[in-house]
Order: structure tokens, then sequence, then C-alpha cells
């Protein structure tokens, strides 16, 4: 016992001891989830929006000042011609235009009808359909306002609701995804670069030439970065909450015990890529490829799954950040209990025993 | 009783099975401490490796203090302590740091053991809080040594303590190693140097992952089969070009300033006639003695005969 504790505290020293991997160590989730709460957004703020109003009337006034007050347009008005407005596209300043055609307000007013020009920069296809979306939806409020007072014989009012997630807040998506990929990394990479560093060193010799047993080698290199990873896992956690606003709205223990077991999974895969490899730059690369890349692709949070080929909705299957990220959110967003999640908890944990299995199988009480 | 036996001791690297250690026998004694003698790559640090259990043999058998290193690796590796080649402790933790590492790691203590190491220890103990990366090649190794020591092993194997080392630290090494001895731990050391080889009890000579001879080094030097002759002049290059072709040369070899000199027939005018012969080819400042054969001499001869 009192050679593991030691086993551990060295390994500590050697964690604290080097600036650049404690920097990487609690840096990463840090700037990862500042980076994706604040710069890698897809949601849309203050899109640039210029409005040629040749009405200048009560109506064109009204709506104007209801596209404003919306977060999502940021209005440049001062625009007066046609070919004004296409240089100011070309300049790429701005993504949308609306254009009020004469007697606007008057048209609507006695004839019932009136139309209303929206210009959108196709460029990137995607940001141009919501920004459309969200000028229809607000041209419809304000629509039903106007004939608020007068009754319509027939009418369907849909009531929208988001569930779980009222705000469509981007950070419900991401957040359980930044948790999947920094324990991946900092686990899998940690775990096979310190231990392939002292086969390297040389120190790999001395440990086995030594009553130690050499499972107990992996142990105490397993346990500081178990440590080490659930210390990132509370960082993420009280960012989320307190930087962004983002409540764990499911059992804390649960979501905590989950990690514990997405965290083993992720040493014993680092384990089994130091079983395999000789040098700290191939364990590296390897961890990077092999890990980083399945993690980002596969996990679901950066691209969705159900829209993938099925061959590689297949392959989506062997990826544990999918299954982790599954029962995050659902703990975590939807407040969901164990009993939701018991299926992906079950296959989490084989994949961990398989993985560990091997790698325990694979590992050498000798040097070849 | 023999501590270390080797039965025709095997291995080979890689798909080509190239051989690296070719059917080693030898047996150190009790207390002995052993020299391995032979150039890199002769299969020395394989050797050791198998012996500290690292390696599985590819054929034949040994046994380190009475256990089998393939069965009974558990107890040996209990039972030993091991310098690898390569500098092998935590470069960022400090000489304590390291020592007290490997002293639990071993389930004793600095104290209990300190008797033991504290020859060396003294010397690097003003430097203790020093990282060990930061040390010199010197102090480096005789903290390798302080932990390899430091749980009072039966056998000690140091795998070319001494290379990389400077010359006064390695004289101060081999002043530790027979210290060592005398508080009785077998000691197996392995050097390519061949002038560390008359500071060890008996020697074994390796090449090529072969044995050439076991013996002390007195009685391998006595076993010397020629006269031997240390010859220089002024143009040393031209010196060694001439003898090659000289017909009763049977070996010339540069050794320092020196050049070592076998004949075929080393009659008693062998000696004046290949002065004349060195003279006639224009060589001056001639000076030829005869010598007494070190463990190098020995090391070429029986290379030459093997």
């Amino acid at each position: 016992m009192k050679q593991f504790i030691i086993f551990i505290r060295k390994e500590f020293k050697h964690v604290f001891r080097d600036r650049k991997t404690l920097l990487m160590l609690f840096g990463l989730p840090i700037v990862q989830i500042v980076l994706f709460g604040f710069a890698l957004t897809n949601e849309i703020n203050n899109s640039k929006m210029v409005v040629l109003d040749y009405a200048r009337d009560k109506g064109s006034q009204e709506l104007i000042a209801k596209l404003e007050s919306s977060r999502y347009f940021e209005i440049e008005k001062n625009l007066l011609s046609d070919k004004q407005l296409e240089a100011a596209f070309r300049e790429g300043k701005i993504k949308t235009a609306v254009i009020f055609p004469p007697n606007f307000y008057h048209d609507l007013m006695h004839t019932n009808k009136t139309q209303l020009q929206v210009i959108a920069d196709g460029t990137d296809p995607n940001t141009a359909t919501t920004l459309v979306n969200y000028i229809q939806t607000i041209t419809a409020q304000y629509q039903q306002q106007v004939m608020g007072q007068t009754k319509l014989p027939y009418r369907i009012v849909p009531e929208l609701r988001m569930l779980y997630n009222p705000e469509l807040k981007g950070a419900y998506n991401y957040v359980p995804g930044v948790m999947a990929l920094v324990l991946m990394l900092v686990c899998v990479m940690m775990t096979s670069i310190s231990i392939v560093r002292e086969k390297e060193l040389g120190t790999m010799e001395i440990l086995l030439v030594s009553p130690f047993k050499p499972l107990l080698v992996i142990l105490s290199k397993a346990v500081p970065y178990l440590i080490v990873s659930l210390v990132n896992l509370a960082v993420i956690l009280l960012l989320s909450v307190f930087a962004l606003g983002l409540p764990v709205n499911g059992s804390v223990v649960l979501l905590v015990s989950v990690s514990t077991l997405y965290i083993i999974t992720a040493l014993s895969m680092g384990l089994l890529i130091s079983t395999t490899t000789a040098s700290q730059q191939t364990a590296m690369l390897l961890s990077l490829m092999g890990m980083l890349l399945p993690t980002m692709l596969f996990a679901g949070f950066m691209f969705p799954i159900e829209n993938m080929p099925l061959p590689l909705q297949v392959i989506s299957n062997i990826v544990p950040a999918k299954w982790y990220y599954i029962i995050v959110k659902r703990v975590m967003i939807k407040g969901l209990g164990f009993a939701s999640v018991w299926k992906e908890v079950t296959i989490l944990f084989v994949m961990t025993m398989l993985l560990l299995g091997i790698s325990l199988k694979k590992f050498k009480i000798r040097l070849a | 009783m023999a501590t270390v036996e080797l039965h025709g001791l095997m291995k080979h690297y890689g798909k080509d099975k190239i051989p690296a250690v070719k059917d080693v026998s030898f047996s150190v004694k009790e207390g002995e401490l052993f020299g391995l003698i032979g150039p890199d790559g002769a299969g020395k640090s394989s050797i050791f490796r198998m012996l500290t259990t690292l390696l599985l043999p590819d054929g034949g058998n040994a046994t380190v203090a009475g256990y089998d290193i393939v069965k009974d690796y558990k107890a040996i590796r209990n039972r030993v302590g091991y310098m690898p080649g390569k500098f092998s402790l935590y470069q960022d933790l400090s000489v304590e740091e390291n020592l007290n590492f490997f002293a639990t790691l071993f389930n004793t203590t600095i104290q209990q053991n300190y008797e033991l190491i504290k020859d060396i220890y003294v010397q690097i103990e003003p430097f203790k809080n020093r990282r060990a990366g930061k040390l010199s090649g010197g102090m480096k190794q005789k903290l390798a040594l302080c932990c390899a020591l430091i749980h009072k092993p039966e056998v000690l194997f140091l795998d070319e303590p001494t290379t990389g080392v400077d010359a006064v630290s390695r004289k101060e090494f081999w002043e530790m190693l027979k210290r060592l001895k005398q508080q009785g731990i077998t000691i197996l050391v392995s050097t390519p140097y061949m002038d560390e080889a008359t500071l060890c009890d008996r020697i074994a000579l390796i090449q090529n992952g072969e044995i050439l001879t076991v013996d002390t080094p007195e009685q391998i030097v006595r076993n010397y089969p020629f006269p031997l002759y240390a010859i220089r002049s002024e143009r040393i290059t031209h010196l060694l070009r001439h003898l090659k072709a000289y017909e009763n040369t049977r070996s010339c070899f540069a050794f320092g300033e020196y050049l070592h000199l076998t004949f075929k027939q080393p009659h008693e005018k062998a000696v004046a006639s290949v002065t004349d012969y060195l003279t006639h080819e224009g060589h001056t400042g001639l000076e030829c003695r005869q010598i007494n054969p070190t463990v190098e001499d020995c090391f070429i001869q029986l290379m030459k005969t093997a």
C-alpha cells in the first residue's frame, strides 16, 4: 500500500513539474468551453441588415422597430438606392435587406394586401434560411398584431414550445460534447504518454525488476489521471453553470458516476495504446488520430449522426463518446434518471471491460 | 555454490532470428565481482536482461540466486538490483525523491539500509534537492547505483555503469564496487573498457554473442601465447603499414602511441632483424621492447582465433 501511494505521489509530481502538460491539462477544458461558448457558436445574433424604406409610414416604422428590437438583427438604415444595396451585399457587410414599397401601410389597410421584399446573402445557405425565417416570423407577428382587432372566421394559431431548451441555446448541445472530448483527450493521451515515457526513459526496466507488481504500475498510472479528469469535469460543470447559465437538471451523483465510468473507458484505451507503442510521439499521434477525430465526428455534437450514411452510423456505435454524449444530454439537460440511460450505461460498461481486459492481457511483464 | 549460472543461454531478435547471444555458459560465485567484457553489440545487455528476467531466453537456461530466470521471475525480481545501461531515473524528481521512491518500491527505507549506500550517498548528498536530470554524468551513476542498492540485493547487475563517465568518476565507481563486494554482494558488471577488466575478480570476454574465455584477468594475461613487443618510431602511420607487410609479422595493432607486435617466429634475432628492416625503410627514433600483454591484447588475439 505504501508503495502504491508513493507511486501515485510520484505521478502527481510528474504532472505538476511539467508546466506545459499542466497548462494543457487544465487550460484545455477552459479554453474549449469559452471557445465554444462565445466564439464558435451557430446561433445568430446581431446580424447586419439594411432597410430600404420607400414607404416611411406607420406600418413600415412599426415593423422596422420590431425587427430592430429582436436580438437577431442590427439595422443600418441609411441606404438610399438599389445600387448602394448591391454594393453593401458585395462587400459582405450585410446579410439581409428588407425593402418596403411606397404606400406599404396604405395598401395593407385598404386593399388588405401589401408586399415586402426580403433579400438575403445566399453564400451561406444555413444562415440565410435562418435569417429569412426570423424575418417571416416577425412579419407574421406584426400582421397578427394589426389584424388583432378584426376576427377572422378560421384561424390556426400554433403554440410553439422548445422543450428542455426554451431559448434554443447552443450551450445545451456542446457542453456535453466538450465534456466527452476533453475527458477522452486528457485520459487517453496522458495515460499512454506517461506509460510510454517510462519505457522510453528505461525506468520501466527498473520498475519491472522490482517486487512491485506490473498490474499496480498500471493502476498507479491511472489513479492520478482519474483524479485530474474529475477535477476537469468539475471545472467544466462549474463553468457551464455559472458562466453559461446551463444548469444541471438531473442528478449530479449520476452524472459524476457515469463520467467516472467514461473516464475509466478512456484510461483503458490509453493503456491499450501504450502497450502497442514504443515512443511518446507515436503514442500521442495514435491518441489524437485514434481518439480525437472519431470523438469529434461521431459523438453527435458537431454532426448529427442521423444524417450520416448507414455505414458511418454503424461505425459511430463503437465510439464511446457517442454513448457518453447521449447519457450526459439526458441526465444533465433533460434531467432524466438512471432508468432512461441504463442501456447506454451498460454499453459503455461493456466497452470498458473489453478494453481493460485486452490492454491488461497485452501489458508485458517483460521487455519483449 | 554458484550464485549465477548460465547454461547454453541463447537469444535472437527479429524475424530473421539474428542471434545476439549464442550458447553462453558461465557461472558466478557468491560474493564475486564478475566482469562481462566486450565491445558494443557483443550481447552484454541481452545477457543482463535475460538474467534480470526482462527478456525470455530462446534457448538454454540460467539461475540467479538459485531461482530459474523463467519460472521464478518473481523471486528473482525481489532479490536483485539492476542498473540499466541508459540512465534510468526520473529526471524531474530530485535526488532524494528518486532514492526515496525506489526504497519504498522495494519495501524498505533509506534509513534501514543507509549503511550500505553511505559511502556513495555522502558524495551526492549536497545535491539531494537537485533534480536528477541536472546532475553530471558521474553523479547520475552514483545516484543510480544508490537506487539499485537501496534494498540490499543479493545480486547486483550493473550494465555498463561507467559508459559516458569521466576517468576520475570511473575510478571512484570501481572503488565503490570493491567496497560493496566486501559487504558480500555478488556483482555482475558489464563494460566495453578493457582497462577495467583487471579490477574484476573474474572476467568473461564476449564477442558477437559468444564467450571467448572466462578466467581471472591475471590468468587470461598469463595465457597469452606469444612474446609481445611494443614498438614505435617517429612516423607511426608508415610504421603500421611497413610492419603489416613484414614477413615475420603475426599481428600488429595500434595501441596508444605504440604498436603491439607479435612475430611468426619469435626467435632471438627477431627484434634485431625487424629493427634492421625498419631502419632500411627509413624509420628513425625506433624503440622496441618486450612487454606484458594487457587484457585487450588477449581479447584481440582470442577474437582472431575464435
